[in-house]
């Protein structure tokens, strides 16, 4: 169990639609080791999205259980979901997700002016900005980076408090094939390196090849899972 | 998270948009602008009553013919008859030192309207007969000239001291009157004195009057009977002793007048009871302004509501990542707290400002029109008007803050 970073059993998550009530998980059992790379394959409307959600503590399952790190997550309050998405979980989102007002050095001590030792955040984002290859960007604003960069900024964002996760959600899907392939690579090395656990949703099967495991969704359950 | 980046986060996101910030800011400034300069327009206007008032001299009683209700007609019927005039020998009686202890001063006066004439100009002014005492007792100084002496009231001497209006319309001048004669109701009298301008005030112009020995006026001017005066001023030995004093007045005349308790022909009027009453209404009146100027405050407030919920709107995607990387509830309500906190105070600083440079030129304007109004921005209006921009801020704050701090992370993640 120890080397277990997720485990989850039975998910279900049903959405209400006014009167309709939307099955979007119906029981998805899940267990991925450390460091393991994985990716999470399905057409849109599959629940793929929704079953990241609940694994990155942004969203509370309908039923089942889920236990990240050696921690059960159901039932803790939202300040304690909050605090493991902190120190746990990194999150690389396709729209980047960077606040436009500030430098690249704000956006990724953010994850760190929220956590219990805020003080050393601006070494340790100028550190994750070095990791990222960005050291000579990071007083630029996200609309003086090209998109590589912004997703960069958005990875070290994610890497900055050293969590055991990272779930990036279609990370390629705003960018050229090019630069693409250069963030799952910075991804995939992070995973190897700092044995960091990843999970990847995406669309891509040339981008699913690279990871270890891939997994299906369709319809709310696991369709298959390969090596 | 600490205080400074909670700083650092509400400037970065208040100046990205200055336009909307200044307007937002704009309102509570006016609200606060508003609240400052009519509580100074209301203390000013309490200023210049008392002084008025003050002016008339110092820990005065005013013991006056004809009991309250008779003065406001509510007496007709069981009311005293056969109102006994104020005597001369009622003035005496006040000044006995065992039973008035607490009485300093007297001064019994008979007054009057009437016509002054010389240099061929005639015009109508107020005709006051006194004794010496009245000088000292109603601050009544003499700029030119001299006040007329004891002798002189006992002589029934043709004597007068002008107002310095009395001046004006008749020769055109204000100085240079003493040794000049003039006709009161056809009585030649030689003005020995002018009087100190006190200008206008709110009870009509004190420079437009001549007074003359009390004798004189009762003989030669205002013709009336036998020892009567129309009224006696009474001046207490200290402003703590004047309910003594009145109560020593009112003891002495029912005496005097052999009248019961609630029969009185007579009224003891209180300077103090004049002053809290002025007080009073002038108090009304700048709560009465100041709530009215309040309410433009609290449009300011809304207009702070009203942005806040656009900006929470607008940055749904910010605290979906907020929370996302680990920002817990209470994190993205201080953020957004902090926002309208700091608006709102902000704008009341730069509110406090406005509403004393509007008092000062207020004053500046009532001053060009000669009313006596210096409107006063007291410490208590500018700490009432901070604190109290700031509970607009936080409590049309705390609903847009609520909103977004109870934002689902996944639910505003999502949102475009």
């Amino acid at each position: 169990m120890e080397d277990t970073v997720i485990q989850a059993d039975g998910l279900t998550k049903v959405y209400r639609m006014g009167e309709v009530e939307v099955q979007a998980l119906c029981g998805v059992s899940l267990q991925v080791r450390r460091g393991d790379a994985l990716a999470i394959m399905g057409p849109s409307g599959s629940g793929k999205s929704t079953l990241m959600s609940i694994l990155g503590c942004l969203d509370r399952p309908s039923g089942g259980s889920y236990i990240l790190d050696g921690e059960k997550v159901s039932g803790l309050t939202d300040d304690q979901l909050a605090s493991i998405r902190n120190r746990k979980i990194g999150f690389i989102f396709q729209a980047f997700n960077l606040l436009q007002r500030t430098s690249a050095l704000d956006n990724v001590e953010l994850p760190v002016s929220y956590s219990n030792q805020p003080n050393d955040g601006r070494d340790r984002a100028a550190e994750a900005l070095k990791a990222v290859g960005l050291e000579n960007r990071m007083k630029h604003r996200p609309s003086e980076l090209s998109g590589g960069e912004q997703q960069r900024v958005a990875i070290a964002r994610a890497l900055v408090n050293e969590p055991a996760i990272l779930m990036a959600d279609e990370p390629t899907g705003n960018l050229d094939s090019k630069a693409g392939q250069e963030i799952i690579d910075l991804l995939l090395s992070f995973n190897r390196k700092r044995n960091t656990t990843l999970l990847i949703i995406t669309h891509d099967p040339r981008i699913a090849a690279q990871a270890q495991h891939i997994i299906r969704i369709r319809d709310g359950v696991i369709e298959e899972e390969a090596q | 998270m600490k205080i400074k980046r909670v700083l650092m986060e509400m400037i970065s996101s208040l100046r990205s948009n200055k336009l909307r910030t200044g307007l937002t800011m704009l309102g509570i400034v006016i609200g606060v602008a508003a609240v400052i300069s009519m509580l100074s327009i209301g203390q000013g206007a309490q200023n210049s009553i008392s002084a008025s008032i003050n002016s008339i001299g110092t820990n005065l009683l005013f013991l006056s013919e004809g009991s309250r209700t008779t003065f406001f007609g509510g007496g007709g019927f069981g009311g005293p008859r056969n109102l006994r005039s104020l005597t001369m020998a009622d003035a005496t009686a006040l000044l006995d030192p065992y039973t008035a202890p607490d009485i300093a001063a007297v001064a019994p006066i008979l007054q009057g309207n009437s016509t002054a004439a010389a240099n061929g100009q005639t015009s109508s002014t107020t005709i006051y007969g006194v004794t010496t005492s009245y000088f000292t007792m109603r601050n009544e100084t003499v700029s030119e000239g001299a006040a007329f002496n004891d002798q002189q009231v006992n002589t029934h001497a043709r004597v007068a001291i002008v107002g310095i209006d009395v001046g004006t319309a008749l020769w055109g001048q204000t100085t240079g009157l003493v040794g000049k004669t003039i006709l009161i109701n056809s009585q030649t009298f030689t003005i020995i004195g002018t009087l100190t301008s006190k200008g206008g005030t709110s009870f009509g112009s004190a420079d437009n009057q001549i007074i003359i020995p009390i004798t004189t006026a009762r003989d030669r001017v205002l013709m009336r009977q036998g020892n009567n005066v129309d009224s006696i001023y009474v001046q207490a030995t200290s402003a703590s002793t004047t309910t003594e004093a009145s109560t020593q007045i009112s003891d002495i005349m029912r005496l005097r007048h052999h009248v019961a308790v609630g029969k009185e022909d007579f009224t003891v009027t209180n300077q103090a009871d004049l002053l809290s009453t002025a007080s009073s209404i002038t108090g009304i009146l700048s709560t009465f302004l100041g709530g009215i100027a309040a309410i433009s405050l609290l449009v300011g407030g809304i207009g702070i509501m009203n942005i806040m919920l656009v900006s929470v709107a607008e940055r749904t995607r910010e605290i979906g990542l907020r929370k996302a990387v680990g920002a817990r509830n209470r994190d993205i309500l201080t953020q957004f707290l902090a926002e309208s906190a700091f608006l709102s105070l902000l704008g009341g600083l730069l509110g406090i400002v406005l509403g004393w440079l509007i008092s000062l030129i207020i004053g500046k304007v009532a001053t060009a029109l000669g009313t006596a109004l210096s409107p006063a921005v007291s410490l208590n209006a500018v700490l009432l008007a901070t604190l109290f921009s700031i509970a607009v801020g936080l409590f049309f704050g705390i609903y847009p803050a609520r909103r977004a701090a109870s934002l689902e992370p996944v639910e505003a993640l999502r949102s475009e």
